[in-house]
């Protein structure tokens, strides 16, 4: 008998590889990002198997709505000329090769390293919250710092400057 | 029921996928989003070290909150990244990564 929670995992997980698949092999550059979006949506899956219920949220949000939508605009802004036909470097046995070792590599070394375990809790919206702004606020904070540096950063590199560009 | 060998596995599968997409794509657009499948690969892992293994009572959400700041230096690395995209398209009307070889020595 198998149980509820591992059926609705294994539903998420198809999610997840199945949509990480169509990134790195669909020719079509449209096509990958809405991949790219099935593969977040069932990493929210995940997060919310393991009742992490606000990373399902953040996640949903961010990866869903933000990064997909920019990656998007991006595609459309660089007009990328073979749009519906990329082709992949010519190497691409060898990163195969090369990826298929590295995930051999880890799941060996998953199954030969025993954890111990504990039975599995949720962390609520509450105790999390208290954690974020009390032992982890500094953190927090400097997160804050990278978030804007970046948005200024990003501002700055794409600018024109009338006409000398 | 779930156990932590499931998520590694997943995680596992989902490192590799993103590694191959890093490693074969031309596109400096899929590269980018090759890199973030792997970003939530490390995620997937992370949540289940903390479902599974005890912290101590004092630090029960800390594996949460550090997938909270993955995410986030995730999107400023996203923002960061495509920026330098549309610039690099702008100067050198590719997204091409083998045609952008001005460090190559």
């Amino acid at each position: 008998m198998v149980s509820q929670s591992l059926v609705f995992f294994y539903i998420a997980a198809a999610l997840v590889v199945m949509g990480g698949l169509g990134v790195v092999l669909t020719r079509n550059i449209v096509y990958a990002a809405f991949a790219l979006l099935a593969a977040m949506l069932g990493v929210a899956g995940v997060f919310l198997l393991m009742f992490a219920e606000f990373l399902a949220l953040v996640q949903v949000l961010i990866y869903g709505g933000a990064v997909v939508i920019v990656v998007l605009f991006s595609l459309m802004l660089t007009r990328i000329q073979d749009f519906e036909n990329l082709t992949d470097h010519r190497q691409w046995p060898l990163a195969a090769l090369f990826a298929i070792g590295v995930f051999a590599l880890l799941v060996a070394a998953t199954l030969t390293t025993s954890v111990r375990v504990v039975e599995r809790e949720s962390v609520g919206f509450r105790e999390l919250g208290e954690s974020l702004f009390t032992d982890w606020a500094v953190p927090f904070e400097v997160a804050s710092l990278v978030l804007l540096v970046a948005l200024i950063g990003s501002i700055v590199l794409v600018r024109t400057t009338g006409g000398r560009d | 029921m779930i156990e932590l060998a499931h998520l590694q596995v997943l995680a596992a599968a989902l490192f590799s996928i993103g590694l191959y997409g890093v490693l074969a794509r031309r596109s400096a657009v899929l590269i980018l989003m090759s890199i973030e499948l792997m970003l939530n690969a490390v995620n997937i892992n992370l949540i289940g070290y903390a479902t599974f293994v005890d912290f101590g009572e004092a630090q029960r959400a800390l594996g949460q909150v550090l997938i909270i700041f993955v995410i986030t230096v995730a999107a400023a690395e996203l923002a960061l990244a495509i920026a330098i995209i549309l610039r690099l398209y702008r100067n050198r009307s590719s997204v091409n990564v083998d045609q952008i070889d001005a460090l190559r020595w």
